[in-house]
Formats: C-alpha cells, structure tokens, sequence
C-alpha cells in the first residue's frame, strides 16, 4: 500500500518458516515481507511471537525450515553463511563486545576479515568513532571496560557499520540501557542514518520505540504472522484490528504526537515589539531583544511566564511543555532562539484532526 | 592494579612489589637447611645422599617427572575440553567427566602401582600415572572457562561471520585462558606431590631421599627431602602464579 514504488527490495523474505526441534508449533509460518533500500522495518510485537527468530533468518544464524531469502534480489538461503554475515551488520541487545580486544581492534574485526590493509582499517575505525561521538585518541586503544552502557552500544553499532554493509540487523539494541541514554541512542541513531542510508531491520517489544524509529511497522502476532505492515502514521490512526489496537495502548493520538515536529504545525502569531518600546503593557504583546530572543510577555513583569519550545521539538513535547505554561501557550523558538511563533491546545488539536483527515484523504485515494 | 593502565611493564613492576615475598622465604628455608645440615656430622649413609650430585640429580628427575606429566595433561585436558564443550559432544560430557572424577578420587599411589604392575617400573609409566591422576582439574578449568563465556560473545562474533574455529581461537580460547590457567595451575602443584611417589616405581624424584631416610631411619636425609619436596611445590605454584598474571588476555 505504501510501499515505495521500486524495481526489487532490499530484501525480500519469501512463504518462510521456521520449526524448532521438538516444537509442534512453527516459530515463523510461511511469512512473506519486502524490505526496499535505506527503509528502517521495525518488527515488532509481543516475547515470543517470532520476531527475533525472523531476523536471525535474514543473516541465517537461525537457518530456515523451508522459505527463501533474497538480499539485493539474489537467493542467499544457501550461500556460505559467514561470509553473507560479513556483508550484514548485526547488533544485539547484550552488545558483546570482545572484553580481550581493544575498541579499535573490536570495530575492526569485519575489516580484517574483508582483508582490507591496515591503513584503510584505522581510518575506518577512527571515522565510525567519530560519527558516534566518541574521542578516537582517548578509547581507540582501551578496552570495552572501559565504557560506560551507551558508550558500549555506539561502539557495536560502529562495529556492526564497520564494513560499510548495505544491512543491518538490530536486535533491541537499546532495551537494556537506561531510558535517558536511550532516547539519546535513537535521536543519535536516527541523525546517523541520515547520513548512512541503511536498509535496517529492527526488532523491539516497545512500540513507542518502533513508532520513532520506524519508517515501517510490521507487527507481528504469534507465529510471525503479519497483523499490520504499514507507516507508523497509518498504524496509529488505521490500525487493521484489536490485536493491533491492543499493541498501540490507550493513547494513539499522543504517540502520534511524537511522529511531528512544532514547525510543522500553523503556528499562531502574536504582536511582538522590542522591548523598551512604549507598546508596553498591552494585553497579549510579547517583548523580544534585538536578536529576536523572547523577554517576557507586556503585561507579566515576570520572565519566567514564558514558556519556549523548539521548532525541532515534537508535538508531544510542546505538549508536555503546554500543560505546564501558565497562559497554555509556549513561545516557538527558532534552532537560534529567536521568536517563531507561539503554540497553544488549539494549535496541537488542529494539527491532530488535520492529519488525521489528510491521511483519510490519502487513504482513499489511493484505494 | 586494575586501576592504572593494563600494560606488561605495569605487571611487571606489580608482580616486582607483591610477589618477592615467596621466593625469599623459600632462599632463606633452603639456607636454612643447608646451614643444620653443615653443622651436624654425617656418617656414611647420611653422606652418600646428601651430596651436592645426589641431590641434583634427584631434583631434576623430580622436575623432569613434573613436566613431563604437565605437558601431557595439557596436551590431552585442554584438546578434551575444548571438544566437550562443543554442542554435538554434549551427552558425552558427563560420562567423561565423571572418568577423569575417578581417576582423582582414587588414591595416587594406587595409579601408579598399578600401572607399574602392568607396565613396568620407570619414568614413562610413572608420568602416565600421575598425568592421569591430575588431568581432572585442567579438564575441568578448560570446560568452565569456556562454558562462563556470556553468550552473546560468541552470538556477535558469529553474527560478524567469524567461523567456528575462528570463534573458538580468536575469542574463546583467549577469554577461558584465565580459569584454564589457574587449573593448570592446581594440575603442577598436584603433580609436584604426587612425583613424590615415583620412586616406589623406581623413578627416582626427591621421593627417595624420604623413603631413604626413612627406610634407614636417617632423619636429616628424610628431612632434607621433605624439606626440598615442599619448597619445590611452593616455588612452582609462584611460578604458576607468576605465569598466570602475565598470560591474562589484556582487557579482562
């Protein structure tokens, strides 16, 4: 439905299965997906559906009872498994970094085993530790003891990146590290693959997490059956039925919150004057510096009755910041911090009831 | 030590400080002993044992014995645990297991008098012996180094396309080498003691100073060999110790 219109995808897992040794049930039931290049599919689900088993098909550390994988239209079921692997970045939730090799020598593991030369390799492993932040000089030669949780888990996804493979599989790879760390991994995921264009396959239990990462859902019911597989936008607001229902919670509408940034709403306006002005005083006047910077609002000598929010912050944060502003309404500031516009609960309502409309919209277009 | 930075010069200078404590007390126990035996008079008996080639001789048998036996139990332990430890020999482990558990619960002595009855008096069948009687403890060090290994070590190495032999020499052999080394470790000091018995099966090692000494109630030869058997096993297991501190992957 909403898959991008190209020739052949990324990957294409084809009628695959999955039985374990002395189960009755099948693990993965004759399942049929297409994954298209630079897209980020998240499965998700409840424990035990079968997601995890379906990923570790894809770079065969579980082989398939019966099916066929296709990674860049080529039939890979039975391909020399290593060395597909070694084409495949692969992170897991319990990290595993090498504790007996240094970092640089764990991020290079791939590279060496590609026979790229020493020189290459170094420059490689001093790039990926720069793309995740972390001082080449200072951890190129210690040990992943060294390291704090977050730090560990941008380290295996530096390893996982470090051949440069078209795909990576990442298996929760921020379930067991604190939620402030989280939400910083997946900001700072999300920027990289800005720059690296993947093709990812990810796996969690946590919607909220395959709400913002996702470019794609597949959710997935026991079996590994496919109940919706579709953009999170039409997920939340179409979802097929209650098991899918079920998955999202309560709260769809402020989840969809999080998919939207505040400078994608109409923003409302309001006279500004710069401060010192003999405007002072009137109702509703907001005083700005000569920068642009909001002061404080014309009848309230008090500064801290302004409540800004970024352009870049989502709706669901402007929210957040909403229910706390004393006039239930937050001054927009641009990334230099200069005046906008402001956003109030109409501004958040009528975004909400737009898009949802203009998804209908869309919807039926194209049925 | 963990603290500073995890280099061969910082172990060594470590090492340096903390373990000179051993070997001094071992040099002044060998003084020691040297100055009693000068100062009494030795008859005839006593002289023909304690004699500076006598000595010698017995002491390297007794090393010779000790490595000898070492390097076979290395050589099968270690090749032994790697194997069991794989998943197809799985229902194999606890049969073998509990072999090597018997050849330790029976008594030394036992081993190696019976080898010797079937095979003969001499050095081979008495290293046979008693690397049988020590194989437990570097079999089992190499099974539980290998099985403590997280997991998901090994499930990212192999998710990176490592082979299994890649797998087992590039991560897991290096990770186990601290618990196998202090099996190792325990398997020497074992063996030291038990040489002792050797010369029951006419293998020489300090043992035959004790068993002369004691044989013709000359107690400055039985003593000697007492003395020399226990700094012996003392000096090996600093050495071992020494050996394992050194070895430890870096990083660990």
């Amino acid at each position: 439905m909403s898959s991008p219109a190209q020739a052949r995808p990324m990957i294409r897992l084809e009628a695959l299965s999955k039985r374990f040794a002395h189960q009755r049930r099948l693990a993965v039931d004759n399942l049929t997906l297409d994954i298209y290049a630079g897209e980020i599919v998240v499965f998700v689900g409840p424990s035990g559906c079968g997601k995890t088993t379906t990923m570790k098909m894809i770079n065969r550390l579980i082989e398939p009872t019966s099916g066929e994988i296709y990674l860049e239209g080529d039939n890979v079921t039975h391909v020399n498994p290593n060395r597909l692997r070694r084409h495949i970045g692969y992170v897991i939730q319990q990290i595993g970094l090498f504790p007996h090799m240094s970092i640089a020598d764990n991020i290079a593991v791939v590279p060496r085993m590609l026979g790229w030369d020493k020189a290459r390799i170094g420059r490689r492993v001093d790039e990926l530790l720069h793309m995740m932040g972390i001082p080449a000089h200072e951890y190129r030669h210690r040990y992943p003891k060294a390291l704090s949780g977050g730090q560990s888990q941008r380290v295996g996804v530096a390893r996982a990146l470090a051949a440069d493979p078209p795909v990576l599989l990442m298996d929760e790879p921020f379930g067991a590290i604190d939620p402030i760390t989280r939400k910083h991994l997946q900001d700072e995921f999300l920027r990289i693959q800005g720059e690296v264009r993947k093709t990812i396959v990810f796996v969690t239990h946590d919607i909220d997490e395959a709400i913002k990462m996702g470019d794609r859902i597949a959710v997935l019911r026991e079996g590994s059956h496919i109940a919706q597989y579709d953009t999170p936008e039409q997920i939340l607001t179409h979802p097929a039925d209650d098991f899918v229902r079920a998955l999202i919670g309560g709260s769809a509408t402020l989840k969809r919150l999080a998919l939207s940034r505040v400078g994608e709403a109409v923003l409302q306006s309001v006279p500004t004057a710069r401060e010192g002005a003999d405007t002072e005083h009137a109702d509703g006047l907001l005083l700005i510096d000569a920068q642009g910077h909001p002061q404080r609002w014309a009848d309230d000598t008090d500064a801290r009755a302004i409540v800004t929010v970024s352009a870049d912050a989502t709706l669901q944060e402007a929210l957040d910041a909403l229910l706390l502003a004393p006039r239930g309404r937050a001054v927009v500031v641009d990334a230099h911090g200069a005046y906008q516009g402001v956003v109030d609960f109409d501004t958040v309502a009528g975004y909400v009831r737009h898009s949802a409309a203009s998804l209908a919209q869309g919807e039926a277009q194209t049925q | 030590m963990n603290d500073g930075p995890d280099t061969l010069k910082a172990r060594l200078g470590a090492l340096w400080r903390r373990q000179l404590i051993m070997p001094s007390l071992l040099v002044a126990i060998c003084l020691a002993l040297y100055g009693w035996i000068r100062s009494l008079h030795l008859d005839a008996i006593e002289q023909r044992s304690l004699n500076a080639p006598v000595i010698a001789h017995l002491l390297i048998q007794h090393v010779e014995l000790t490595l000898a036996a070492a390097a076979m139990v290395v050589a099968v332990a270690v090749p032994l645990g790697v194997l069991l430890t794989r998943r197809i020999a799985r229902p194999l482990t606890a049969p073998i297991v509990n072999v090597a558990n018997v050849g330790q619960a029976v008594p030394s002595i036992g081993v190696l008098v019976l080898l010797a009855i079937v095979w003969g008096l001499g050095f081979w069948p008495a290293v046979c012996a008693f690397a049988l009687y020590s194989t437990l403890p570097v079999l089992r060090n190499t099974m539980v180094g290998l099985s403590q290994i997280d997991p998901a070590i090994i499930e990212a190495g192999r998710g990176m396309g490592m082979s299994g032999p890649a797998v087992l020499t590039r991560i897991e052999l290096p990770l186990a080498v601290p618990v196998m080394l202090a099996g190792i470790r325990t398997a020497l000091v074992i063996l030291v003691g038990t040489a002792t018995l050797a010369t029951f099966v006419g293998a020489g090692g300090l043992g035959q100073l004790i068993v002369t000494g004691n044989n013709l109630g000359r107690t400055p030869v039985l003593i000697t060999g007492g003395v020399l058997s226990a700094v012996l096993a003392l000096l090996v297991d600093w050495l071992a110790g020494m050996a394992e501190l050194l070895l430890r992957p870096r990083g660990l």
